[in-house]
């Protein structure tokens, strides 16, 4: 097995806002190995997001509160010094984000705009880092880069925008690319091509961390999968293990209102009752249980994340594989509406 | 771009003549305005307020008698009713006396106003933001001609810092100039310091919080190059536009305050002096030269903007 290349551990983010404190993150742990695509998945308000910003320092303010600790090359990031941040950012950890329209400065021309990428770490000419990022453009499949680098962000489209920003996070070739939602606010045909070039680029990518609630993006490219719920971890394992045997009835529910052109073809795509819980005042216990239907009396508790299946498979529910395993095959998927 | 400026010219010709036809017909509705009448004394017999008409012209049809203002006002034999000082050359008198005080007064107005703007941005709710917030509650609430008299009670007529107003030319003495200017310039841009600080807060306070703003911090650059590069490259736009018309309005003779409380003659106190004796050609005169100013910086504003945002282009 592959060494571990950045390792979070029992991170808690929190925020103080005028309802109360929002516990976004508790307790997320979890290691990325050299040359993996780990897949987070999640709802909106998982906690997947404000864990991969934390990575790279972005969620720090003054009502934002953390706890563990983020691991990489000997250093904690979670308490480095803003100096130490700004030599890992963009040069050893780079990130993409979830909306090309607005990630991009509207009013710097794109070759600038990768330039400043490369020139804040390295120091190169202007002319020098101005061939880099015409080359940049041109491994991103954007067509003539010589002329299109001096375009603004508002003349390309927006796939064209997503491949620029990669261009940009390649630039200074980091260990670790975070992919924040990436192909999101994308139309789906460009959402393809933009998967199909993280696929392309893994072997210049290193390691990627690529969040997401698309379970079809993920069983593209991705190695592992950690599945957060409610600012915790409910499951995790290789794609097969996930994708083959899930363990958490939060994932069957996942997998289950996912659009499939094989097998039996539902009436109606069957979505996961209810709405993710309060992460001022989250349910006591299993985070997940005001919205499970196989709830019995041990949920009260939490669930520790443990392996019960066997393998490299971890999860947070208190069923035995077999007990999930009858369930799942009566009552098929959870939250489903009868089948057709 | 030439099509932008030949469309602008010729809006600004248009805007000129329809002020002139405003200002014209307000002249000659407004109750008290014959200037015959004005012109023919206290108690005026009506042979002599007949024989003014006669030789002003004020008999003609209206048509006529603007028709006949406007072609003196273009040779520039414009004259005032009353001294029969010729406007043009009044105006050209009173521009200095203006320029001093708007450009001097806009020079620490735009950098002060910047300064408490990124200051108070900084220190958002903190201490130095809540003292530029007041600060700049109080310049904007403050009536220039209250804070301008208030400046002159104290530091010149109680300690005698300053002199009582007046105008002395730069090139005639320049310590004496600097030393006359310097209660106008404060009077002047503190209400602008207010407006811009504040607008420039919730600006730069908006922008830290776009995405490309967590970009350039997801990139590695410097926190002094994500202020400067980053958030006041787009929080200054506005601030631009706001500069232009601000600027323009005061040098066509908007300070009309200030220039009057300091007695600096300038065109504003030109223009207040003549809008008190109702007298026309003078009020026409500096109507059309503010009128021009504000239409020249509103399109100079236009064409920055074009220069600032690429997103934005001059269409014809």
């Amino acid at each position: 097995m592959a060494e571990a290349l950045l390792t979070v551990e029992d991170l808690r983010v929190g925020f103080e806002t005028d309802d109360g404190r929002v516990q976004a993150v508790d307790g997320v742990s979890f290691e990325l190995r050299e040359g993996e695509v780990l897949a987070i998945v999640g709802e909106s308000g998982s906690g997947k997001s404000v864990t991969a910003q934390t990575i790279m320092g972005l969620t720090r303010s003054p009502n934002a509160a953390f706890e563990g600790r983020i691991g990489f090359e000997g250093e904690d990031l979670l308490n480095a010094s803003q100096e130490q941040l700004r030599r890992v950012r963009g040069n050893e950890i780079a990130m993409i984000f979830q909306d090309p329209m607005t990630s991009l400065h509207p009013v710097y021309k794109l070759g600038w705009q990768i330039a400043e990428q490369i020139q804040a770490h390295e120091q190169v000419s202007k002319a020098d880092a101005r061939e880099r990022a015409t080359e940049l453009l041109r491994r991103v499949g954007i067509p003539s880069p010589e002329s299109r680098i001096d375009n603004y962000p508002h003349e390309f489209s927006g796939g064209m925008r997503q491949r620029a920003m990669i261009a940009m996070a390649l630039a200074n070739s980091p260990r670790i690319l975070i992919a924040d939602e990436p192909t999101t606010a994308l139309d789906v045909t460009i959402q393809a091509q933009i998967i199909s070039l993280i696929g392309d680029l893994r072997s210049e990518l290193g390691s990627v961390i690529l969040i997401t609630h698309d379970l079809g993006v993920v069983a593209e490219i991705a190695d592992r999968v950690l599945v957060m719920y409610g600012g915790m971890v409910v499951e995790q394992g290789t794609l097969e293990e996930l994708f083959y045997n899930p363990q958490h009835p939060y994932t069957w529910g996942l997998l289950g209102s996912l659009a499939r052109v094989d097998g039996v073809k539902p009436r109606r795509l069957p979505s996961i009752a209810g709405a993710p819980p309060s992460l001022i005042a989250p349910p006591k216990g299993c985070r997940f249980r005001t919205r499970c239907p196989h709830e019995f009396d041990r949920c009260a508790e939490l669930p520790p994340l443990a392996a019960r299946a066997g393998g490299t498979q971890i999860d947070r529910c208190w069923l035995s594989p077999q007990e999930k395993a009858a369930k799942r095959a009566v009552e098929g998927r959870i939250g489903l509406e009868a089948t057709a | 771009m030439l099509r932008f400026t030949v469309r602008r010219l010729a809006q600004t010709f248009f805007v000129l003549i329809a002020l002139s036809i405003i200002t014209f017909v307000i002249f000659n509705v407004i109750p008290n305005g014959d200037p015959a009448l004005r012109l023919a004394g206290r108690t005026p017999n009506p042979a002599v307020v007949q024989q003014i008409r006669e030789d002003f012209g004020f008999n003609d049809p209206l048509p006529t008698q603007y028709a006949n203002l406007m072609e003196k006002t273009f040779k520039g034999e414009l004259e005032s009713y009353s001294n029969g000082t010729n406007v043009r050359e009044e105006l050209l008198r009173g521009l200095p006396n203006t320029a001093s005080l708007v450009i001097g007064a806009a020079i620490i107005w735009v950098v002060l106003g910047v300064l408490f703007g990124i200051l108070a941005a900084k220190y958002a709710g903190r201490i130095p933001d809540r003292l530029i917030t007041i600060i700049g509650i109080v310049g904007i609430s403050l009536p220039v001609f209250w804070v301008g008299a208030l400046l002159l009670y104290y530091l010149t007529f109680k300690v005698s810092l300053f002199p009582p107003g007046g105008y002395t030319p730069l090139t005639e003495d320049p310590v004496q100039w600097l030393y006359h200017m310097i209660l106008p310039w404060t009077t002047l841009s503190i209400l602008f310091i207010g407006f811009y600080s504040r607008l420039l807060r919730s600006n730069i306070l908006d922008t830290v919080n776009e995405d490309y703003v967590r970009t350039a911090r997801a990139k590695g650059l410097s926190e002094r190059r994500i202020t400067t590069r980053h958030v006041l490259r787009n929080a200054l736009i506005p601030i631009v536009t706001l500069f232009g018309l601000d600027f323009g309005a005061a040098f066509g003779g908007g300070a009309i305050l200030t220039e009057s409380i300091f007695n600096l003659q300038g065109v504003g106190q030109y223009a207040a002096d003549s809008i008190g004796t109702l007298d026309l050609p003078p009020i026409l005169g500096t109507v059309l030269y503010g009128a021009f100013f504000i239409v020249l910086l509103s399109a100079l504003v236009d064409i920055a903007y074009a220069f600032l945002d690429p997103r934005i282009r001059l269409s014809g």
